[in-house]
């Protein structure tokens, strides 16, 4: 009897981990976690790398494919043009946006609200917009074409200039958190030593902002190389390798092709990928929990040199973004400019019309929402759930890579991978479901790094407090650590349905007549010559997504009145 | 066993190469207070997760009334936690907070508000069960969570170092409340802490334990005045040590001196340590003049409600710290430069090996 009760040590501990529903519950999410990420990712990624290796007919060639890629010096060209714009567009980027976060965070400049609104407006529309708005402005009927003094907008010129306007609030948000991370205590010591506020820019703000401009630096890198938007609409006969990809693969059909260009374009995603995890690596240790926030005080000088430096850039987004909308309202550009509606009667046009719309606004809803609600439950298995190190370090891992996988390159790698006969799950080939895994998995490491970092926020002990009172966990994440989390979550759920609505390089692949996406509405009419029409469809898309802020913004202050009103109590 | 309430039998637990307990072994009878004291890394808070199951040990058995209680995990345990950090749920108010884990066993509404308004009588907090936990005080907090980790009657009572982030205040006025609560409730309680004053104060036994080995068990009167390693000794309170040769049964010789000490001490000859508290060091002697010592003042340190003095014995290098009242310092004239007749008696000596 004694012995039942008691079983000896090392059967009890068996007994303990088999039977122990707290043990078994996280271990099969956590193998369902992978599973799923390993659909939505790696099988897809795989399958894509193989078909670099193969012939037409599927035979393992070896690098023959990447042999007949050297052999063509066209596609070579893409190389450097390629690298060439991104690191035009990286130094523009970052050299602007580093004013104009430090005049949002290290001033009391007039206007401060106000650029920091505009400053996110680039944001809300797809990477095609500017770029149509570009060729308005510069194009060969444009308003202001003898700006370029006989330089032609369409090529590398225009990718630079549309691609800086869309990668620019990227840059300006990394920016404006690393100058918010300062430490007041640094500075009153160097006001204390007398040091002059160059020198103090130089020996504390410059340090403790490094790894945000490498991050900004390579963020935008990423972006610029893999955007395709842009390049696309704008870039004339110049070729970079995300348009290679498409022309590859919807063009000519070269599948081999399309896939040894994808290869060739993860390389740099993965080096930026690879170094910002460094660099995110080294951040941490920079600030100690004791660091006293900087409040900033007024000084004319340079807020008022501020103010004067910033205006072109506020002039500039309204400019593009205004130009856009004004196209859009214009019957025929350039010769009958009165105002009206015409151009949004995109029935009939091709691309989809306004059923496209309503296909966009499904698929982001419905991204938003399983994305959202999935990615919290991994972020929660990585982050909350004790033990099974290696299980959870393998989710964590998987979910970074995203960040370093093009769209297209995604894109790509659903057709090879879906559209394989013998793929049980063959049957969401051409629906809105595989569009919306396509764009979760896109997007996820954004999100995941966000609820990880909420997460980690949270006290660790709430766990062991809910298991000494017997609670089980699932209850305490329902009544505690989601609640606690709601602001991150309508942030992350925000995030993807903007990127869902404007996204086009990964989903240019896989969308079906049943399944016109609005984005890559804009993209097909500006091929097709109607670019009025592609610019209201653009415009349509952002007044959707700043209409959603609004709405999160509604719901969060709604929510943070009501059922968050802890947040505020304080004694 | 039968008497014991708790009990640790060679617990083992290894973090890859790193050793955080050894065989430890310790029986806790019921509604007794015992304090794990130890520096950071001693293995306290590890010896306290294990009971808790929070981190399941490499080895070795633990029992609760009776029950082998090793290897569940902490849901089927029974015992309430409090945390240094206060962990409670932020979203939920106090009275929320305290019901959190009375809601999950089936417990009437109305029984539920009662238990949560005699708690909150209990300590202290009758009109906060509406307010959230960021509303409160440190030293509220705290309460609640110790108000919620008893709300259901736990058998043993977990405190993880439950006041060191709190003022210096407030810290020694709860740590009143917290010791006359558990008197009053009789449930059995471990409390974890660095303070060595706190776990004098507070505990009827303390575990003094260092890199993962118990060092010594007893009251707080017995951890200070016969503490079983110099670890102790110096851990716990102010120690001197002095080198000095052991020259036979109860004999020591301390620079030019030779004194008398006790006998339970480390046998042989040879290079001991002698060991004397700064309050023990005495300034009038009663007749027994053999264990004088002369030393001349270096400096003086006035710490309010005495003064403590530094002083140096011929012939031996490291200063010898004692305390006197204020009265002494002004009755005998002891100032910096002086030399003065101090008796070390006897039985305030213990020897520790080198």
């Amino acid at each position: 009897m004694d012995t039942l009760l008691n079983p000896p040590g090392f059967l009890a501990k068996k007994r303990a981990r088999l039977l122990g529903i707290d043990c078994s519950l996280p271990i099969l999410c956590l193998l369902v976690a992978i599973a799923m990420l390993a659909i939505a990712l790696v099988l897809p990624l795989y399958s894509l790398l193989s078909k670099s290796l193969e012939d037409r007919h599927g035979q393992f060639v070896g690098l023959a494919n990447f042999r007949a890629y050297v052999a063509d010096p066209s596609l070579m060209h893409s190389i450097t043009n390629s690298l060439w714009v991104a690191s035009l567009t990286t130094l523009i980027v970052v050299s602007l946006a580093l004013m104009t976060a430090f005049a949002l965070t290290r001033s009391r400049m007039p206007g401060r609200g106000l650029l920091k609104v505009l400053v996110m407006g680039p944001i809300f529309a797809p990477s095609l917009l500017p770029a149509i708005s570009m060729v308005y402005l510069f194009g060969n009927q444009g308003v202001l074409k003898d700006l370029l003094m006989g330089h032609s907008i369409y090529g590398p010129i225009g990718i630079v200039v549309s691609m800086s306007f869309w990668c620019f609030p990227h840059a300006v948000m990394i920016l404006c958190t690393a100058l918010e991370n300062s430490d007041a205590r640094l500075y009153e010591s160097a006001r204390a030593l007398r040091t002059s506020p160059l020198r103090a820019f130089m020996t504390v703000t410059l340090p403790s902002i490094k790894y945000g401009l490498i991050s900004a630096a390579f963020v935008v890198f990423t972006l610029a190389i893999t955007d395709f938007g842009a390049p696309k609409v704008i870039g004339g006969q110049y070729n970079v390798l995300a348009t290679d990809i498409y022309k590859q693969v919807i063009g000519l059909q070269n599948f081999q092709m399309g896939s040894v260009v994808s290869v060739i374009l993860l390389l740099p995603a993965v080096l930026a990928f690879a170094v910002d995890r460094w660099v995110q690596r080294r951040q941490v240790a920079l600030l100690t929990a004791r660091a006293e926030p900087l409040r900033v005080k007024p000084h004319r000088a340079r807020d008022w040199s501020l103010l004067l430096l910033c205006t072109p850039v506020a002039v500039v987004i309204l400019g593009v973004l205004g130009m856009a909308v004004y196209a859009s309202l214009v019957t025929f550009w350039p010769y009958n400019l009165d105002l009206s509606f015409n151009n949004y009667r995109f029935d009939l046009m091709d691309g989809g019309g306004w059923g496209a719309y309503f296909n966009s606004l499904q698929m982001a809803g419905w991204t938003a929402v399983i994305g959202t609600l999935v990615i919290f439950a991994n972020a929660y298995l990585v982050e909350k759930v004790p033990g099974l190190g290696p299980l959870r370090t393998l989710v964590h891992l998987m979910a970074m890579v995203p960040l370093a996988v093009p769209g297209m390159v995604l894109g790509l790698s659903y057709i090879f991978f879906f559209n394989e006969p013998g793929n049980p799950l063959n049957g969401i080939y051409g629906t809105l479901a595989i569009l919306v895994l396509c764009t979760i998995a896109h997007y996820y490491t954004v999100c995941h790094l966000t609820l990880v970092t909420a997460l980690k926020q949270i006290d660790g002990e709430f766990e062991a407090v809910s298991a000494s009172l017997k609670v089980p966990f699932y209850v305490t994440c329902w009544r505690v650590t989601l609640p606690v989390c709601l602001p991150a979550l309508l942030e992350v759920a925000l995030y993807l349905f903007v990127n869902a609505l404007n996204t086009v390089s990964a989903v240019v692949f896989l969308y079906s007549s049943q399944t016109a996406l609005a984005s890559v509405a804009v993209l097909n009419m500006d091929d097709a010559g109607d670019i009025a029409p592609a610019a209201a469809m653009g415009v349509v898309l952002m007044l959707t997504c700043i209409g959603v802020k609004g709405l999160h913004w509604g719901l969060s202050r709604l929510l943070l009145g009501r059922s968050q009103c802890w947040r505020q109590a304080r004694a | 066993m039968s008497e014991s309430y708790l009990s640790i039998r060679r617990l083992h637990q290894v973090f890859g190469d790193f050793v955080a307990l050894r065989d430890i072994s310790l029986d806790i009878r019921e509604g007794e207070f015992v304090c794990f004291l130890g520096p950071s890394g001693c293995g306290k808070t590890t010896l306290l997760r294990a009971v808790a199951g929070l981190q399941l040990q490499t080895g070795g058995d633990i029992f609760q009334a009776g029950q082998r209680i090793s290897w569940l995990p902490p849901e089927q345990r029974d015992f309430g936690i409090v945390f240094q950090s206060y962990a409670l749920f932020p979203n939920l108010n106090v009275a929320d907070n305290i019901a959190y884990g009375l809601r999950n066993r089936r417990t009437g509404r109305s029984e539920v508000r009662a238990r949560v308004a005699e708690l909150l009588e209990l300590i202290g907090l009758p009109d906060a069960g509406k307010k959230y936990p960021s509303q409160l005080s440190g030293g509220q907090q705290q309460r609640v969570a110790l108000a919620r980790a008893i709300a259901t009657r736990p058998g043993l009572l977990l405190l993880d170092e439950p006041l060191s982030a709190l003022d210096a205040r407030v810290r020694v006025h709860l740590r009143h409340e917290i010791k006359e609560l558990q008197r009053r409730l009789g449930v059995t309680t471990i409390m974890v802490t660095h303070d060595q004053e706190e776990a004098l104060a507070m505990a009827d036994r303390i575990v003094v334990m260092n890199h993962g080995c118990i060092e010594q068990v007893g009251t707080p009167q017995q951890i200070y005045a016969e503490p079983a390693s110099a670890f102790v000794a110096s851990f716990v309170g102010t120690m001197n040590f002095l080198p000095a040769i052991r020259i036979g049964e109860g004999r020591v010789r301390i620079g030019e001196r030779t004194l008398n000490c006790r006998t339970l001490s480390p046998h042989g000859n040879g290079e001991v340590r002698v060991a004397i508290r700064p309050e023990d060091v005495r300034t009038r002697y009663n007749g027994d003049a053999s264990n004088l010592i002369s030393a001349r003042v270096r400096g003086l340190e006035f710490l309010g409600a005495f003064v403590r003095s530094e002083l140096e014995i011929d012939g031996v290098d490291e200063p010898l710290v004692a305390d006197f009242s204020a009265n002494d310092v002004r009755d005998l004239g002891i100032e910096a430069g002086n030399v003065l007749n101090l008796d070390l008696p006897a039985q305030r000596l213990h020897l520790f090996e080198h």
